[in-house]
């Protein structure tokens, strides 16, 4: 018996537009007051009518291009009804038989996973349980906060083209990835601006499962996690005999399970029909060059030419492409500085260091620019080592300093001065008596040892490279 | 119409009121009245007209139906469901009224969200018809239409769906049009059937009808179908001589056997009467006339059930408490609807579910769709059609409560045009036997509100039958 996952994911992306899909009120619902960015549109009071937000179309035009989709030149809203407090209508608007995009794909290591379509559609409210846990058992009531209703969202339907959770993972991260690079969507997870949900069953010998969806899986580890789980769920059922229900499923990140949500007897019935409150639209191709000629490379022709142009491999390539600012910041930098390599090093290992600890936002770290090209110029004229290098650019990232002020406050400039250099290596010689022994009898990484203490007494200023020749003549003139 | 420089307001509102305190407690057209308010506003009215400002409906009393928002006044659509909710807006067409100079002096009654052709179904009682206090009024804006017959208001607001403006106006003797869709906002106006509803003006006489039309017409960036176009000067239309050289066809399957006498009776003197004024007479066919009424059946109650979902207790209006979310939502609902919103909202459910859609939402539409070719092909031979407004005059009160079907029918020549989406007016072609006013209904192309206005203000000129008031004035 062959088992093998089938996964389609549909991702809801919120766009990132100031304001909300059919009225003017502003979309930054994270952290706000319950209630506070609201209007008669949004509330769905009566007598409130919606009108399109232009800009939320070309945003999501933006995406369903850069994801290789057929345009519909027609499209239309339909209604999609159900009852739910969080919904204000009672109905989410939504596109339903004519969505923007259809039959596109993205690219992921290499293997293309087929999108079926991309629509728009507006976000409903939440509910807030007042318990200790936030969760509805045990409430006595709940709370209706309005505030993201109205907020324009994608919503991107694969095909069930994935076959394992890593790589459930690895599509979930380029796509964010692309809407990050072409300004769709911040992208962000936690905050809900990106959600997932999967669809899986296990084919057996080639032959469709029944499906379950995953829903509530608010991180890509959560993705990985919940899939391999539900994965091993399914194959289990199947191979001790039993059937898999079609159901909607919740991921409980915490204890690290899947449990039924509500079963197919209760299947919505969403009764759609179009929206007669808004105007059919008609997608020009005006609209579509206009759109296609701010396009930014996307993500995979940035790697490849990065690869191309600079020599840069894989894995330096991936990092710097993890995000958008990121890889801007590379190409700013390469574009000032030259030296693709070394630029991608300091990059990839010092910067992200530093901002790791500092907290600091790549997108705003131009600045660093300018830092980087001076350290490298105090490299290469021999006036820092590579050890003292490291520390100034820190210092210079922390303090917003140039790496030379930093250098001459300091005195670090490097000392190359052999006669200078030749007493500090007698001294250490001298010092270090039972090491010398040891490097004369045949152990070779004492010499590591002893050059490292000439370093730390000439407090990392001595240049490395007269270090070790004046300490291999004073060794050899020893033996 | 009063010449607006010798205008003070206070005194039309002491004369409007006057007329209130007599006939309202026989008629009930009125859910609430405006007094005070209307007094407040008449001050500062009377202070811009003194000012020199030119406010066409400057210090003119003006009663909105009770299904179009006015901000801080309750609007109930007539229902329970709605008890206690004060929009924190007003509709567009509110807006301009107001901006205009016109006082509201009240919100009128209706069938319980528009659903209606006698104003019975009212969850605050019934209005009566001025002529004959037995008989209904006709609806869904009923309020509205007796509120001006009966000189309760000089101007008023309806919504007409299938109807509802102009079958209450023939029934209670006066003007109401219904404009092109997407000719006036719909915004502020709590949907009943999205696609079908419009805002028209209801009047005692043309030359109001157009004065109010020009105020309230015209593109409202807060509604998306709204039309973008250039208005004509309407009242110009009501200066028209004669109308020599328009063609007015008379559709055979709107003059059946089944009309009653005294309805056949004024469309004839009616068509004599457009002679007389040079127009030419003939005969057209509308094939699809009989289909018109279940395909409104179909997308009305469908439209409705969705528009009317929102009403769940959750955020404003009534809220009966339950167990759980579920039976707060049933008893709410049980409980705020009356019979004829719980009956459409069934229909519409029933035919946008799953497996009936096609057989009758869809098939609804592309039978729309045939009636509004109807349409396009005889406006290509005729420029007007005349047909009866209602197939009777105004019927008894409880005469058709528990028959809808057979209330249904009232609406028979007027729910065309909704589907067609273009413009109708209704005026008073003459009366009954018994006294009762008959409407006749004047339909034109999509945009020409600036003819249907011409001809049925040559046809008020020549017939003089507007200035027959229950009353007396
Ligand atoms: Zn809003």
């Amino acid at each position: 018996m062959e088992l093998k996952p089938v996964i389609g994911l549909e991702i809801h992306c919120q766009l990132l537009t100031r304001t909300k899909l059919f009225c003017s009120c502003p979309t930054d619902y994270v952290g706000r007051e319950p209630n506070t960015i609201v209007c008669p549109v949004c509330l769905g009071l009566p007598g409130s009518l919606p009108v399109l937000n232009k800009e939320a179309l070309k945003l999501a035009l933006r995406a369903a291009i850069a994801l290789n989709c057929n345009i519909l030149r027609k499209t239309r809203f339909h209604r999609k009804n159900y009852f739910y407090p969080d919904l204000p209508k009672a109905y989410q608007i939504s596109q339903y038989d004519i969505p923007l995009g259809v039959h596109g794909y993205l690219e992921v290591n290499g293997k293309k996973v087929r999108i079926r379509r991309i629509h728009m559609e507006e976000d409903a409210g939440k509910l807030v349980h007042p318990t200790k846990t936030g969760r509805l058992e045990g409430a006595q009531y709940s709370l209706v906060d309005f505030n993201r209703c109205g907020v324009p969202l994608i919503e991107i339907v694969t095909e069930p083209d994935i076959s394992s959770p890593e790589e459930a993972k690895a599509f979930v991260m380029e796509l964010r990835s692309l809407v990050q690079h072409i300004g769709v969507s911040d992208g962000n997870m936690e905050e809900g601006s990106l959600r997932c949900d999967a669809n899986i069953s296990i084919s057996v010998d080639g032959k469709w499962g029944t499906k379950t969806e995953i829903k509530n899986m608010n991180s890509f580890k959560a993705i990985e996690r919940a899939l391999a789980y539900e994965i091993r769920r399914q194959i289990d059922t199947i191979l001790s005999g039993g059937e898999v229900v079609q159901e909607t499923r919740h991921w409980d990140d915490s204890r690290g399970i899947t449990t039924s949500l509500r079963g197919k007897e209760e299947a919505h019935d969403y009764r759609y029909f179009p929206e007669p409150d808004l105007l059919p639209l008609t997608i020009t191709d005006e609209l579509i060059s206009e759109i296609r000629a701010t396009m930014p490379e996307l993500p995979k022709a940035r790697r490849e030419r990065w690869k191309r142009d600079y020599g840069l491999g894989d894995y330096e390539v991936s990092v710097l492409s993890s995000s958008k600012p990121l890889g801007d910041l590379f190409d700013t930098c390469v574009r000032e500085i030259g030296r693709p390599k070394e630029v991608s090093n300091w990059l990839q290992v010092e910067f992200l260091r530093i901002v790791d600890e500092l907290n600091l936002r790549i997108e705003e770290s131009v600045f660093v620019v300018p830092y980087l090209k001076e350290i490298l110029e105090l490299l290469d004229n021999g006036v820092i080592n590579a050890q003292i290098a490291k520390s100034v650019f820190e210092e210079a990232v922390r303090l917003r300093r140039f790496p030379h002020e930093i250098v001459k406050s300091k005195g670090l400039e490097q000392v190359s001065d052999e006669s200078a250099i030749r007493e500090a290596v007698k001294s250490v010689l001298a010092e270090n008596q039972d090491a010398v022994h040891s490097y004369l009898s045949g152990k070779d990484k004492a010499f590591n040892f002893l050059l490292g203490q000439v370093m730390r007494v000439t407090k990392g200023k001595a240049n490395p490279a007269v270090v070790r020749k004046v300490l291999e003549e004073e060794l050899k003139a020893l033996s | 119409m009063i010449d607006k420089k010798e205008i003070i307001p206070e005194d039309i509102l002491d004369s409007i009121f006057r007329r209130i305190d007599e006939v309202e407690r026989d008629l009930h057209s009125y859910i609430t009245i405006l007094k005070e308010e209307a007094y407040d506003q008449a001050k500062i009215i009377r202070g811009r007209l003194e000012k020199g400002e030119d406010l066409p409906l400057g210090g003119i009393p003006i009663a909105i139906k009770d299904i179009i928002c006015t901000k801080g006044v309750e609007t109930t659509c007539a229902s329970k469901i709605l008890k206690g909710f004060y929009p924190p807006y007003d509709a567009t067409v509110v807006n301009r009224v107001k901006k205009a100079g016109a006082i509201i002096i009240g919100k009128t009654n209706l069938d319980e969200f528009a659903m209606g052709s006698s104003t019975e179904n009212s969850a605050f009682g019934p209005t009566r018809n001025p002529w004959c206090l037995e008989r209904v009024p006709g609806g869904s804006s009923g309020g509205s239409a007796a509120a001006v017959a009966a000189g309760e208001t000089i101007l008023s607001l309806g919504s007409d769906t299938g109807g509802s403006v102009r079958q209450p106006a023939s029934f209670c003797g006066i003007v109401g049009l219904k404009p092109t869709y997407g000719l006036v906002s719909r915004y502020g106006l709590i949907a009943y059937a999205s696609s079908l509803d419009q805002i028209g003006p209801m009047t005692k006489d043309v030359k109001d009808c157009a004065l109010l039309l020009q105020v309230i017409a015209g593109k409202d960036d807060m509604d998306s179908t709204s039309l973008n176009v250039s208005l004509p000067n309407y009242l110009d239309a009501c200066e028209a001589g004669d109308l020599r050289g328009i063609k007015l066809g008379i559709p055979k399957e709107y003059i059946s056997e089944a009309l009653d006498p005294s309805v056949a009776k004024v469309v004839e003197e009616a068509k004599r009467a457009f002679e007389r004024l040079g127009a030419k007479i003939c005969e057209i066919s509308l094939p699809h006339t009989e289909y018109a009424l279940p395909t409104y059946y179909i997308i009305a109650p469908a439209e409705a059930s969705s528009n009317l979902a929102r009403y769940d207790g959750v955020q404003y209006g009534l809220r009966i408490k339950g167990e759980s979310l579920r039976e707060m939502y049933l008893e709410t609902r049980t409980n705020g609807f009356g019979d004829e919103v719980k009956r459409r909202i069934m229909i519409g459910t029933y035919v946008l579910s799953a497996g009936y859609y096609d057989a009758f939402y869809l098939k609804a539409l592309k039978v729309r769709r045939l009636v509004k070719m109807d349409f396009d092909e005889a406006f290509k031979v005729v420029d007007y059609i005349l047909t009866p407004t209602s197939p009777t005059p105004a019927f008894r009160i409880g005469e058709k409560v528990e028959d809808p079907l057979l209330m249904y029918l009232s609406d028979i020549f007027t729910v065309p045009v909704n589907l067609a989406g273009i413009p109708a007016i209704s005026i008073n072609g003459g009366f009954s036997q018994e006294g009762l006013p008959i409407g006749i209904q004047i339909m034109g192309r999509a945009l020409d509100e600036f003819g249907l206005l011409k001809v049925a203000s040559a046809f008020e000129r020549e017939t003089e039958l507007h200035a027959y008031r229950p009353y007396g004035r």
